[in-house]
């Protein structure tokens, strides 16, 4: 991948506040107090985490423990989950309170993008469409020339562009599994946001397709910053810098440890850790 | 019933192996030292070829360690027991060659009339495989204080080694046609300061093992 | 091991237990014939009505048919009225397509945001209410509304009018719409709407950008089925646009529809008047027939998935 020639594009070419996508460099992030709720049902629960910019965080723990649900609290997508969800305390991008009152969600989650478990490219679109959804849906209006930068930057970007370029045109579910989660990564990265939250995002991929993304996550983090949630313990241990393992035992989701990678994987402080990692647990 | 049985299973036929190779050499120190004092050529010749098989013994574990590896993706405190049993059959094998070592010098040394009678070299043997065994219990028992215990024993060794090392001294100034088997002993002395050295680092791989931390003994003692 | 598997495979079985597999595969037989044959029946119950219709209908199908009015019948001298005679049902058609515009124009952007709001908004009790609503309303007799819209519209205004019917019509397409939107769009994957809402695209324009286009099929196809269903209602017309002999554009007077033409042309004495009766219904059933089938080639490749 050619990262260098991304970074040098021109960028003349914002129209309507749209940009090409240009490195602005990840933001951090800082979980105040954070609890979740599905109607009185309390899911997580007190959520304190700081996440550093340019890095990967990854969020492990089993089945149940909260780790999407505090994943979609952090761009605001908790809010459109079914179930009555409500949000307590104060998620910091960058200084910043996302939950405060004049807070726009819809403006957040421009800010702080999400890839989905199952890859979900819009099926009535071509793979091109599918990039420039984000600007598009948002009557963002482009002259060809520009759409046609954003595409092959963000393309680029995902690390698709060469197997992509020649069918532009094509449907985006014409793609393999691993392909269309990509297109969906630069889908995401075509809105220029500052933080790229992906929510088990090879679970539904074979495993050289996530060996790819994975490659690409590594890529990302010097132009973003990453939250990822995974249920593969060697995905956490390979792709992130932070680890964070969570545990709803006898209560919401909370958080148990949280710690460079390293430390997590090799000498936990946790006896529940240890438990999980070494698949002891329960 | 455990959460993983292959894996634990596994796990503990890895540590089996490992006693079964630290009793291999242990069995040779007490052989090599034996063969010195009584110049059992015989004996000495056996440590020697026996050596090959702890060489065997320690591929054998390697291969086991890369196996469960690879099959099992240990983490934590599992792949810190990994990590620390390819360690720790290093030094065994090295420890193991100190012993052919001492084999050769009694080999070597086996028609000459002996420079002294030997006291302070089997004392040191005997203070090696003490903690040899000490440091093996404490890594199955995953005895940090045990194996800290142990590892500053190594003093007793090494001020052996250093009453060995003046003894011979005095016998080379006195006497210089003692050079030549006076040089042989100190070898040997010189062969089981090492083991004990070894011993020491089997005591860090312990502390590593339970704590997760590198840390070095040596460094802080000779500060 | 070696002997559960030789029982699983081998003939060595018990007589037994073959039998019950002889069983068991003659009543998989039976049951996949049983299914064939029931389907087969509702593709005959079809073709056998098309073509009855057809040979009954015949001989009224000539080009005046299509092209004329509805004229007085031409009696011979002993008082029969002559084959042929009797002019046509373009008045019926052309009025069952005003009237069928008219109330595809009032129920169509109804039932679509009426659909829309059950299936990306309703949760609460209002949703309920009006799903409730929705489902008694497609089950109410078209004679039930074709009186009210009478009341309503007819004895008010004082006259009968395309309206009068586009209106009844309305009454019960709503209600179709509304509930095949509402489930064709809650077939959409959930996955969709929340890759919009993470591009950072509000909910309407997520809404009418992303859920309905990738339902626009089934949304299309639950509009033709209303359509189709209201073009072939009689009650709720004769209550309401009254009929017309001659061609009428304008919708405040009575107008003409087919199955009204039907209606009256079947309970006339006339040999002649039955078999122009017969010839609307064939009509009446090719035009909802080519319709439907239109529909079904213009949106075509575009599902769901």
């Amino acid at each position: 991948m050619d990262n260098t020639q991304i970074k040098e594009a021109p960028q003349d070419a914002s129209a309507e506040g749209y940009n090409t996508p240009v490195a602005t460099g990840g933001k951090s992030m800082e979980i105040r107090n954070l609890k979740a709720y599905y109607g009185s049902y309390l899911a997580i629960s007190d959520v304190n985490m700081e996440i550093q910019p340019n890095k990967v965080t990854a969020l492990i723990g089993p089945s149940g423990c909260g780790k999407s649900t505090l994943i979609r609290c952090l761009n605001r997508m908790h809010e459109v989950t079914p179930g009555a969800p409500r949000v307590e305390g104060e998620v910091l991008l960058d200084g910043q309170n996302i939950y405060a009152p004049s807070a726009d969600p819809v403006k957040v989650r421009r800010l702080i993008g999400m890839v989905f478990q199952k890859p979900n490219p819009f099926p009535t679109m071509s793979i091109s469409e599918n990039v420039l959804a984000g600007i598009k849906l948002n009557s963002g209006r482009l002259n060809h020339a520009q759409a046609a930068e954003i595409v092959e930057q963000s393309l680029h970007r995902a690390a698709l562009w060469d197997e992509v370029k020649d069918k532009l045109g094509k449907s985006g579910a014409s793609l393999s599994g691993g392909q269309q989660q990509r297109l969906c990564i630069a889908r995401t990265i075509a809105v220029n946001p500052e933080v790229i939250l992906m929510d088990e995002p090879c679970s539904a991929l074979d495993p050289i397709a996530t060996l790819k993304i994975e490659e690409l996550i590594e890529e990302l983090k010097a132009q973003y910053t990453i939250i990822i949630v995974t249920h593969n313990m060697q995905q956490a241990s390979r792709a992130s810098d932070f680890t964070a393992f969570m545990l709803a035992q006898d209560g919401p989701g909370h958080l148990v440890e949280f710690g460079p990678t390293q430390q997590i994987f090799t000498r936990p402080t946790q006896k529940r850790t240890e438990d999980y990692i070494t698949g002891r647990f329960g | 019933m455990p959460a993983r049985p292959t894996f634990e299973r596994e796990l503990r036929d890895l540590q089996d192996e490992l006693l079964v190779m630290s009793s291999m050499v242990d069995k040779a120190i007490s052989r090599s030292i034996e063969a010195l004092k009584n110049r059992d050529l015989g004996l000495a010749r056996l440590v020697v070829s026996d050596d090959q098989k702890v060489n065997d013994k320690r591929f054998e574990i390697e291969e086991k360690c890369i196996l469960i590896t690879a099959t099992q993706a240990p983490l934590a405190s599992d792949l810190r027991t990994i990590v620390a049993v390819l360690n720790v059959i290093t030094d065994l094998e090295r420890m193991a060659d100190h012993c052919v070592g001492i084999a050769k010098i009694a080999i070597m040394t086996g028609n000459e009339p002996p420079l002294k009678p030997l006291i302070d070299i089997p004392r040191m043997a005997e203070q090696s495989r003490s903690m040899l065994r000490r440091a093996m219990d404490a890594f199955v028992a995953r005895d940090v204080a045990a194996a800290n215990a142990v590892a500053n024993e190594d003093d007793i060794v090494d001020q052996l080694y250093d009453q060995v090392y003046r003894e011979l001294l005095t016998f080379m100034l006195n006497d210089p046609r003692t050079i030549d088997r006076a040089t042989h002993l100190l070898w040997v002395a010189h062969n089981l300061e090492r083991i004990g050295d070894r011993v020491t680092n089997i005591c860090e791989r312990v502390n590593f093992l339970v704590t997760g931390r590198m840390e070095e003994y040596k460094a802080a003692k000779q500060v | 091991m070696e002997q559960a598997r030789s029982r699983a495979l081998d003939a060595g079985v018990s007589p037994r237990e073959r039998a019950r597999f002889a069983v068991r595969r003659t009543v998989n037989l039976v049951m996949a014939g049983l299914v064939g044959l029931a389907a087969l029946i509702g593709v005959a119950v079809m073709l056998f009505i098309l073509g009855y219709v057809l040979v009954q209908g015949w001989q009224a199908l000539s080009p005046t048919f299509f092209s004329q009015s509805a004229q007085p019948l031409d009696f011979d001298a002993k008082g029969q009225p002559i084959a042929g005679s009797g002019g046509g049902v373009l008045m019926s058609i052309l009025g069952s397509l005003l009237i069928l515009g008219l109330a595809a124009l009032i129920s169509i952007p109804l039932g679509l945001l009426a659909g829309m709001y059950l299936s990306e908004y309703g949760h609460g009790k209002f949703a309920f209410l009006v799903r409730y609503v929705a489902d008694v309303m497609t089950g109410i007799p078209s004679i039930v509304t074709g009186v009210f819209v009478w009341s309503l519209v007819v004895i008010t205004t004082g006259h009968f009018s395309a309206w009068a019917g586009a209106l009844a019509l309305s009454i019960i397409m709503v209600p179709i719409i509304t509930r095949t939107v509402e489930e064709i769009l809650r077939l959409v994957p959930n996955a969709l709407r929340e890759a919009s809402y993470a591009l950072g695209v509000p909910q309407w324009r997520t809404i009418v950008k992303v859920v309905l286009p990738s339902a626009a099929s089934g949304v299309i196809t639950g509009i033709v089925l209303a359509v189709a269903r209201a073009g072939g209602e009689t009650a709720p017309l004769l209550l309401t646009v009254l009929g017309n002999e001659a061609i009428n554009w304008n919708p405040s007077q009575p107008t003409d529809a087919l199955p009204l033409r039907i209606y009256d042309y079947a309970t006339q004495p006339y040999a002649v008047r039955i078999e122009q009766a017969w010839g609307a219904s064939f009509i009446l059933i090719m035009v909802i027939l080519v319709f439907s089938l239109l529909t079904r080639i213009a949106t075509k490749g575009k599902k769901v998935g």
